[in-house]
Formats: structure tokens, sequence, C-alpha cells
């Protein structure tokens, strides 16, 4: 028994998997609060959004929480923000899912998740909302999928340090970048429809994030058409870097595979795979790897792509005496490397791919999602394991047992006190001195009541 | 000179001679002994973090922290951290300028040194300062170790000298008898003093706020303006969160934010005159925002007085600090947030949730150089 709270919320995990057990509705109606009904839901609950504008914030902490929207006869719910609320959504649960909700005018992001693994994130319609559309970040498996998002100005879908996520049948249009996948990494980009951005695809590391790297990534089978919106990412952004007209660009990510994608009428080039270099005026990081390493660049339909390529690649091209950009630009420096591949090269127009290998693997048939089977392990905090993890959180960390920590052994506090845990509750909840040889106890106030007696029941009832 | 300062430092080590002084047999609040060794027990133990990197958001495992030490090495270093016998003349301790009344910082913009000297930067805190991988404003350092060799031997700090800290501490009546109980033999050695040191400092935890109970699932500890104001920190807007990460509330990475010196002070250049690379001019590691309300002023300079300035310099428009003439390559979530004066607020009011100091440690009455200790950087 090394690790009793482990067993303790495993056993509430397999409860929680049958959500029938516990399942409620919790009903909003237009007018009501989206987050009075998240507050009252307990895991399992489905907070069900009933056609209406709802003009807040919604903050999602707990554990196995949907939101879903019910759309009535093309009437949709609409998280309104008015151009001066920060983030529609924001959850750091796990387990959570969010569907079929309009969401429009924030000044942060539609969607955004801190931590949080297992998360479900489709459709959802995202419209102008100010940084990014779908943002999750530090999450381990999840679904993106069947969002519409537009008017974006920074990345409509962002995976920032993730692990384990599949993005598939969206479309995402009029953004700076369409989908980005960063310092993340085993991510499924499929089936995606990127037009009209200013770039469609983005596969990238950014320097200076506590997660260095980005590797085993899959772009298949996207639509990645027209995107040259000019840019217009705020200032400073990172994606404010980017040229227009790139369908897509893998920046010094490893082991991204690129295969049946249609990708047409981008006016700089149809991918473009370079290092850190590409990205200027930020600060340098040693522990970000730059090179973009084996790159495996299977069969893709491009045409029509580089018509009217931005100067630095015009002035590239011109050294191969073309005025337009390529389907497939690597630049100079590690991008042209043999360690990248290619099959069937002489049907793209070019720059920079002369020494890259024949590709061994020639498709990614056997992969059909990068999610985990089974889920990521979460550890659901529910009412009734909250006084476990505050024991041993807290008060284990002073009391041992049948032995002398800082404080004195549990077995000694249970005989003074037997059964009365009202007692203890009022100690801890303003501890006086009592022994000379031990130093005061620091006081637990901060707790309610209601909480201290539950902690006091349990030191009660330790065993070992 | 030399002499006559060892002389004065005898007398008083005699008068503790006939109570010999006993090192504890106990691990310090919140850490478990485990074959004699202590370890951290956290409300936090039991999660994970993606790819181990200890940030992410309220239910995430922290990075790594310096443990496993004895609890006689890291009692050895706290009555160190105490002494004023490590600086050259016996007036400075550690504690000096890391005072446990403000959050193990000074109060001072600049600290004050040997002599009345200034120091260059503002005396960081150092609560949960084992968790950091990189130490100072400017990340020079890569372990506690390495650290202290700054303080103790720079001429404007402690003043000391590696072959006078060994002599004074081996001249000491107290001292090799306490290396034994820590060390299992008398020898002392600068390692040993640097080991019971970085074991004193990394049992400085913080972790028990009344953020962390939300954050474990407490949620009705949190006023709804504290809860507005968590939201407004990890928002998309602000993005305090993107560089003050949970659970350390610091991602450990570089910033260049362009805070502003006191007025008549030089740009400092920060990481760029460790590194050397233009690009990193002006960048600061991002520091943990715990127990943030103790340890005013803010900022490497100690700039800003209060914690609202602090917090308030990010509304300030994009490099609205940087002197004229200076080309830095400002963070990318440095933009305009446009913050209401409310959420300022309300983001002063969420910041002072994550004020937690039961672990304090016991500050002791008498040093083992028979000095006066140096509590709150006062000799008391
Ligand atoms: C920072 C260390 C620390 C933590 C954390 C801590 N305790 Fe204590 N506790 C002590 C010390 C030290 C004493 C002995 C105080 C004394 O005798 O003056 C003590 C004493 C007690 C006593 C005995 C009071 C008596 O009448 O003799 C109880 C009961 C107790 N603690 C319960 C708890 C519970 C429950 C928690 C968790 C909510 C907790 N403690 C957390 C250090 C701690
Ligand atoms: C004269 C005042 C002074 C004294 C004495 C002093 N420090 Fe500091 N300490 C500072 C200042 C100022 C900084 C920040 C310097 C910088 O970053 O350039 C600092 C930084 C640190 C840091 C880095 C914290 C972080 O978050 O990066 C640690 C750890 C530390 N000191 C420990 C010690 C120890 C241990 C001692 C005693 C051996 C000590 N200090 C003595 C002023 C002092
Ligand atoms: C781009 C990364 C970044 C973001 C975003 C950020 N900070 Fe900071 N923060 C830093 C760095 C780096 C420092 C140290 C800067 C210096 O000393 O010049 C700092 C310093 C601070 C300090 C002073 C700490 C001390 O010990 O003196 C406070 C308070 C603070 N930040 C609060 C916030 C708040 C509140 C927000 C959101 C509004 C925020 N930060 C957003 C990187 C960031």
């Amino acid at each position: 028994m090394k690790n009793p709270i482990r067993l303790g919320l495993l056993c509430l995990g397999l409860l929680c998997s049958m959500p029938s057990l516990w399942a409620a509705d919790i009903p909003v109606k237009d007018g009501e609060s989206i987050q009075d009904a998240v507050n009252k839901a307990s895991p399992g609950d489905v907070v069900l959004i009933y056609p209406g504008t709802y003009k807040e914030s919604v903050y999602i902490d707990k554990d196995n929480i949907t939101l879903r929207g019910v759309v009535e006869e093309g009437k949709w719910p609409v998280l309104e923000g008015e151009g001066k609320r920060n983030d529609a959504i924001l959850y750091s649960g796990n387990d959570f899912t969010v569907e079929w909700l309009t969401i429009t005018h924030y000044k942060g992001n539609a969607i955004m998740g801190q931590s949080g693994n297992n998360f479900t994130i489709r459709y959802n319609k995202v419209i102008d909302t100010g940084v990014y559309g779908i943002f999750p970040q530090f999450g381990k498996n999840g679904l993106i999928e069947y969002n519409v998002l537009s008017g974006i100005e920074d990345a409509a879908i962002y995976v920032g340090m993730c692990d384990n996520v599949d993005v598939r049948h969206n479309e995402v249009f009029d953004n700076v970048a369409g989908i980005e996948i960063e310092n993340t990494r085993h991510a499924l980009v499929e089936n995606n429809y990127a037009h009209d951005n200013t770039a469609g695809l983005l596969v990238f590391i950014t320097p200076g994030l506590p997660i260095k790297t980005t590797f085993d990534v899959i772009l298949r089978n996207n639509f990645v058409v027209n995107n040259n919106t000019p840019n217009f990412g705020a200032p400073g952004s990172i994606v404010s870097k980017v040229p227009q007209g790139i369908g897509i660009v893998v920046m010094a990510a490893d082991d991204v595979i690129v295969e049946g994608n249609i990708v047409s009428g981008n006016k700089t080039a149809g991918i473009v795979i370079t290092d850190l270099a590409f990205i200027t005026d930020i600060s340098s990081d040693p522990e970000s790897e730059p090179n973009p390493d084996r790159l495996v660049f299977l069969d893709n339909l491009m045409f029509d792509n580089g018509a009217d390529p931005v100067a630095e690649v015009k002035a590239l091209m011109l050294t191969q005496f073309s005025r337009t950009g390529p389907d497939i630009l690597a630049t100079p420096g590690s991008a042209q490397e043999q360690d990248n591949c290619i099959i069937n090269r002489e049907r793209y127009t070019s720059f920079g791919v002369k020494k890259w290998s024949e590709c061994e693997r020639k498709s990614t048939a056997d992969v059909l999602s990068y999610r985990i089977p089974g889920g990521a392990p979460s550890e659901p905090v529910t009412a009734t394991n909250r006084t476990k993890l505050l024991y041993q959180g807290i008060c284990a960390g002073c009391h041992a047992y049948n032995m002398r920590m800082i404080g004195p052994p549990t077995l000694a506090v249970q005989a003074l006190y037997r059964n009365d845990a009202q007692g203890i509750a009022d100690y801890i909840g303003e501890p006086h001195k009592v022994r000379p040889d031990y130093p005061a106890m620091p006081s637990q106030g901060h707790l309610s009541p209601e909480l201290r007696k539950e902690v006091a029941e349990y030191m009660l009832k330790v065993t070992k | 000179m030399r002499g006559l300062l060892s002389i004065l430092l005898l007398l008083p080590v005699l008068a503790h001679a006939e109570a010999p002084w006993r090192l504890s047999e106990v691990c310090p609040a919140g850490f478990r002994p485990e074959q004699g060794r202590c370890y951290l027990q956290s409300l936090y133990g039991e999660y994970a973090s993606l790819q181990d990197s200890g940030v992410g958001g309220l239910k995430t495992g922290l990075p790594p922290l310096r443990e496993g030490f004895t609890p006689q090495q890291i009692d050895l270093g706290r009555l160190m951290f105490f002494d004023p016998l490590l600086s050259g003349d016996g007036t400075l301790a550690c504690s000096s300028c890391h005072q446990p009344s403000k959050g193990f910082a000074d109060g001072r913009g600049l600290s004050i040194g040997i002599n009345g000297q200034l120091a260059h930067r503002s005396a960081p805190s150092l609560w949960n300062v084992g968790f950091l991988k990189r130490l100072f404003w400017d990340a020079r350092a890569s372990s506690l170790e390495e650290q202290m060799e700054g303080p103790l031997y720079s001429p404007i700090e402690m003043g000391n000298s590696p072959e006078q800290l060994l002599k004074s501490l081996n001249e000491s009546a107290a001292y090799p008898p306490l290396f034994k109980q820590a060390f299992g033999d008398s020898a002392i050695s600068l390692d040993r003093i640097y080991t019971a040191i970085t074991a004193f400092e990394s049992s400085l935890v913080s972790l028990n706020s009344r953020y962390d109970l939300y954050a474990n699932g407490v949620h009705e500890v949190l006023s709804k303006d504290e809860i507005e104001g968590m939201n407004v920190f990890r928002s998309f807007v602000a993005r305090c969160a993107e560089c003050h990460t949970p659970p350390a509330f610091t991602n450990q990475q570089i910033a260049i934010l362009g805070t502003p010196e006191p007025d008549g002070h030089a740009f400092d250049s920060g990481v760029q005159a460790v590194t050397g690379d233009a690009s990193q001019r002006g960048g600061f590691k991002v520091p943990t925002l715990r127990n943030i309300e103790f340890s005013a002023p803010y900022m490497h300079s100690g700039r800003f007085e209060t914690l609202r300035e602090a917090v308030a310099f990010y509304t300030g428009g994009r490099g609205h600090a940087v002197p004229e003439g200076e080309k830095l390559n400002l963070h990318w979530h440095i933009w305009e947030p446009n913050l209401t004066d409310r959420e300022v607020d309300v983001l002063v009011a969420f910041l002072k949730t994550l004020s937690d100091e039961s672990f304090m440690p016991p500050l002791p009455s008498a040093v083992p150089s028979g000095l006066r200790p140096v509590i709150d950087g006062k000799s008391n």
C-alpha cells in the first residue's frame, strides 16, 4: 500500500466511468447562468444549454463535466463576449466535453484548457474571438472535431504543449493561422478544411516554452487551399511573423508526415519546411532544438501554389531562375538535409529538396488515431475522497501513524481524543501549544468547520 | 585584524561549550522520513504532469524537488543560514537579506551587503527555491550549491573567502561535532557546507495556501473576487499563467519584459550579460509568485513598491518602460491586455491566496558560533 490515495482514486474513477449511475442533466435556459449550473454539477453531469445568449465566462475546475448546447431548429446557444469578456470557456478538469455552442466576440480565447486530460471539443462554431479559438494546453489525450472557426487573429485551433491529440473534420478560415500544433507530440491532423487563412496548417516548435519538443505529427487528407489572407496578427505575436500565402509550415518539428493533402492556391508556397531562423526578433532558447528532422513527404495533390510569393521567397526562387513560389520549399539549412524524405518528387515544383532521400514508409494507413486507448489516467477529486487527499496532503506531512515527526504520532492523538472528532476540529482551527518538546502546530483555520470535522474524523480512523 | 576577529568569535563560543548542540532527528514540517532521509509529502504528490515538466493547471505534479537530505543536514543548514560567522567580518548571514518575516527576501529594492555596500539587484524570496533548476534573476547558477558561492564570496555581499570560511568553522568549538552528526565525521569541507545549506533551503516549502485547497477540490475557500482574479490570471488576456504557471507559479523560463530600473540606474542587461547572446538582452528568469505578498518590493530591480504596481506594469502597454534606444525582443505574451482597474484589483486579491507560511522553520535563538543569530535582518 505505497499509494493509498491513488488506490482510492482508482476505485472512484471506476465508479465515475459509469456515468449512468451518477449523471444528471442540468438544464440552463436563456437568461440563466451556465456558471451557476457548473457550480452545481458533480462529476458525470451534463449541463444542457438551451438556445439563447449567454454573456459570461465559464470556468470548469471539476472532473468529468459536459457542456452540451441544445440546438433547436437551427437556433443555437450563443456565448457572447461583447468584446469585453476574457475567455468564453476555461477548463482544468479531466474528462471535459464541450459541444454544440456558438462562441463569439471574446477578448481572449473561445475554449481554453489548462491541463485537463481526455478532453473532447466538437461541434462548436467560433467566430471572431480574440486570440485563439480552441486552445488546449498541457492536456493529454484529446479530440477536436467538427468545429468551424473564423476571424481569429492568431491560431483558430491551437494545440499547445499537449500529447496524443486528434484534430479532424474541422473547418478553419479567415484566421491568421488555421491549425497550429506546437510543442506537442503524437498529433493526427486529418480531414480538415483550412482555407483563406494567412497560413493553413502549422507544426511548430516555439522556443522559450517549458515543454520543448514537437514530434510524431501526421498531416493527412486535409484541404489546404487559398491561404492568402494578409497577416492581421497582434504586433509581437509569433504568428504575426508568418508570411502570407503558405499552405503548410513545418518549423523545427521532428518526424512530421505529410500525406494525402490537397494543397492549392497558396500564393507563396504549398509547404515550407524550415528551422527556427524563420522566426526573427525572439530571444533564443538553447534548450529548443532548432532543426526540422526526418520529415516524411508522401503523396499529396499540389497545384497552383506560389503564384505571387512574398519577397524573401521570390529572392530565393530567383536563384533558380523562377519568379513564382514552389509547391515545396525547404529553406536553406537543415531542412534541406537527407534525413528528410519524399516520394514522387518529380510531380512538384520545389526548392531545396535535392538532397532529400526516398521514403521507406509509403503510407500512414496503420495509424487510425493518436489518442490513448482507454484514456489517460485521470484522478477525479470528489466530495468523498477529498478528505483523504487533504489528510494525506497536509496532515500527514507532520503526523505519521506511530512515529514522531514534527507533530506527535497519530496514534497518540487518537488515544487522546478517542471519539471526539469535534475536539480535533476545534483544536486545528486554532491550535495552542500543548507539548513543550514540540513546535506549535500551524492553524488550519482556512478549512471550513465542516471540512475540519471531516478531516478530524478521518484522522481518528487512520490505521497505519 | 583576522586574529582579533577569531578571538572575538571564540569568546561567546566558550560560553556555549557546556551545552552541546543536538541537531534535529526529525524531518521538517511537510517531510516524511524514509530510511533516514526526508521526502516531501504534499497535496500534489499523486498528480502527474505532461512530460514530467512540472507545469500545467490546478491538479498537476510539481517540478522535481531537491530532497532526500537527512534531518541533521537540514538542521545544520538552518543554523548556518542564520549564523553571521559565514560572512567575512561576522556581520552578515544569509538571513540578513533573506529574512523569514519578509518572505525570505529583505524588503529592500537593492540588498545591502558587507560594509553597507549596495547589491546590484533585489533579493528574491527563497520559498520553494528547491524546485528551481536555475537560480538568480539572470539564471546564471544551475544548483543551489553553485548559487551560494555567489553571496558567500562576493566582496559586496558576505565578503568571505573559501579559506576563511573553512577556517572559522573549523576553529569554532561547536561546528565540527555538528558536522559529525550531519555527515558521520567531523571533517568540514566546502561541499558539506553547501550540502547542508542546500538541504535547509529545499525545506522551505509553501504548498498549503488557500489556492492549493481550491486546486485540490475545496472550492469554497476562495471568495468570489479571488476566483475572479484567478480567472483573470489564467485568462488569455492577462496571460499571467502562461509564464507564472502552476503549481510552482513559474515555468522556469527566461522572458524579456522590459521592466523599468529605479530612477538613475543603468539598464540591466540580464541574461545577455551571462550568455553574451544579444537576443536575450533584458531577459530574466520568471520568478515564482508563491508568498509574493510578503516579498515587496518587486522585480529584479525592486522598482515596484507594491503588488498592485507590479501587476499594473503588465497593462501599461508593450514596451512602455523600455528606455529609448534599447531594442529588446520583448516576449510575445507581453502585449496590450487593457486590464480594467477592477481586474488589477482582483488579480492582487488572487495573488494573496498564494500565501502560506505554515512550514516556517524554527528561528534559532542561538547559533553554533555563539555570535548573535541574524533574525529579520538584525542581530538578536
Ligand atoms: C506543520 C506541521 C503540522 C501540520 C501540517 C499538522 N499538524 Fe497537527 N500538530 C503539529 C504539531 C507540531 C503538534 C503538537 C503541538 C503541541 O503539542 O503544541 C500537532 C498536534 C496536533 C493534534 C494534537 C492536539 C492536542 O490536543 O494535543 C491534533 C489533533 C492535530 N495536530 C491534528 C492535525 C490535523 C487534523 C492536521 C491536518 C489538517 C494537522 N494536525 C496538520 C504539527 C502539524
Ligand atoms: C547581501 C544580501 C544577500 C546575502 C547576505 C545573501 N543573499 Fe541570496 N540573494 C541576494 C540577492 C540580491 C539575490 C539576487 C541576485 C541576482 O539574481 O543577481 C540573491 C539570490 C539568492 C538565491 C537565488 C534565488 C532565485 O530564485 O534564483 C538564493 C538561492 C540565495 N540568494 C540564497 C542565499 C544563501 C544561501 C545565502 C547565504 C549563504 C545568501 N543568499 C546570502 C542577496 C543576498
Ligand atoms: C512573458 C512571461 C510573463 C508573463 C506573461 C507575466 N509575467 Fe510576471 N514576471 C515575469 C518575469 C520574467 C518577471 C521578472 C521580471 C523582472 O524582474 O524584470 C516577472 C515578475 C513578476 C512579479 C514580481 C515578482 C517578484 O518576486 O518580484 C509579479 C508580481 C508578477 N510578475 C506578476 C504577474 C502577473 C500578475 C501577470 C499577469 C498580468 C504576469 N506576471 C505575467 C514573466 C511574466
